[in-house]
């Protein structure tokens, strides 16, 4: 691995001003860049560490659920009151994974079968950085591609919480990331289905579900739609159609299982 | 072009300080700089869990994690736990149950272990399971580790009982 600078500032501020330096980047629980810097995917000059800034971590509030940025996975799970989204974090990777990895690492990074992106996208969470507030549907761009700039800081999330809401992952076991994962989210305004690990622009909603389960929020709701292929990912571990597949089946199970 | 970064920890109790470049991850620090080699490099890709040890509490894979990182942490490694003279329960109950085979992944397997215990104390095999999933092991099939870490977890959990029914006796008399 190349060397860098290690940057560990004492505030936000800090550590925006850090990220100026030409090709620095910002190191949360470095679960993912980590392993890329070892691959030299990554060759930063500098690592600026969020992950000591007191002003960045913890869970708060109850509707909605504020997150800061560099909370573990592990404290998540732990401490999240929105059950659906603790779930979620408390089946990220592996223990270790959930020790260091971050909820603002992971939303930045936005790997296209993360579990996080489908839990912000169909919460219709609102992702606020050191410059502004960037809601859920505009913050996912594509595959490894969001809505920050150069630099900017996930500061916090905030998640408002649904009636009901679950979260269900078919797990691929060797990456413990999702082959597909379906978080269902449903409000008093309507019904919100994000899907990760499909499609080769990253998470996305599935707006015939939600249609659908808005007017009857069952899983019989879901037996007349189906899933196009076109632009899902396909790979070893899973073809297009297969994900395809698993989309309705997976969306079928977390209606289930919310009740 | 970068600096050495000046860094203090402790692992297994013992103070170390030492000058490191920030690339520098904690497993070459704990096993080239300070020759604890209890935890091992199995993959270095952050998948097999070989490097498991316990920073600030929390089980953490230490070729996923700089030393700079690790800045004023407490570290413990498999020879914090245990000794040879006086083995942990559960390095007791993988030698008893036949938890290893070659015994590479072990370290890091007891490490990730006794923190699961200590966060459940009397895990379900499902929670074994899910609890050990970042720990790989190429030989035994899980099926004798999950065994072993059952039978520690009871081992533990009946000396526990044991010395708190004791407590209990002497509660009984002091109120008698």
């Amino acid at each position: 691995m190349h060397n860098f600078d290690f940057v560990k500032p004492g505030s936000v501020a800090e550590a925006a001003e850090a990220l100026k330096a030409e090709d620095a980047m910002a190191l949360g629980g470095g679960q993912t860049l980590i392993p890329t810097m070892k691959a030299r995917l990554n060759a930063p000059s500098a690592l600026v560490s969020l992950s000591g800034m007191a002003e960045m971590v913890g869970v708060s509030g109850s509707d909605p659920v504020v997150i800061g940025g560099a909370t573990t996975h592990g404290q998540v799970a732990a401490e999240a009151g929105y059950p659906a989204l603790a779930a979620l974090a408390g089946q990220i990777g592996d223990p270790a994974v959930r020790s260091r990895g971050t909820i603002g690492g992971s939303l930045a990074n936005n790997d296209p079968a993360a579990c996080y992106p489908a839990a912000a996208l169909a919460s219709g969470a609102v992702i606020k950085t050191d410059r502004r507030e960037i809601v859920a549907d505009d913050f996912f761009v594509g595959m490894f591609e969001t809505a920050l700039e150069e630099g900017e800081i996930i500061t916090s999330v905030s998640f408002p919480v649904p009636a009901k809401a679950n979260y269900q992952k078919f797990l691929q076991p060797a990456s413990r990331f999702a082959l597909v994962g379906v978080f269902v989210a449903q409000f008093d305004s309507g019904v919100r289905v994000a899907v990760t690990g499909a499609s080769e622009e990253g998470v996305h909603r599935w707006s015939a579900a939600e249609e659908a389960l808005s007017a009857n929020f069952s899983a019989e709701a879901l037996e007349g739609l189906s899933v196009a292929s076109d632009g899902l990912m396909s790979d070893l571990h899973g073809s297009a159609e297969y994900r395809a597949h698993l989309v309705k089946v997976m969306t079928g199970r977390a209606v289930r299982a919310a009740g | 072009m970068s600096k050495k970064t000046h860094i203090t920890l402790k692992v297994n109790g013992k103070s170390e300080e030492f000058l490191a470049e920030p690339r520098e991850l904690l497993i070459y620090t704990l096993r080239e700089r300070l020759n604890i080699t209890g935890p091992h490099i199995g993959c270095e890709t952050s998948h097999c869990g070989a490097c498991t040890v316990t920073v600030d509490g929390k089980s953490v894979k230490s070729c996923t994690m700089f030393a700079v990182q690790a800045e004023g942490a407490e570290i413990t490694t498999i020879e914090g736990i245990g000794t040879p003279d006086s083995l942990h329960p559960l390095q007791e109950a993988f030698k008893e149950h036949h938890g290893l085979q070659c015994g590479y992944c072990t370290p890091g397997m007891i490490t990730r272990a006794a923190k699961l215990l200590e966060e459940n104390p009397a895990p379900s095999e499902e929670e074994i399971r899910f609890g050990m999933a970042g720990n790989i092991c190429r030989c035994t099939g899980y099926q004798n580790i999950v065994k072993s870490i059952q039978a520690a977890a009871a081992e533990m959990n009946s000396s526990q009982s044991s010395s708190s029914e004791a407590v209990g006796h002497k509660t009984t008399e002091a109120a008698e």
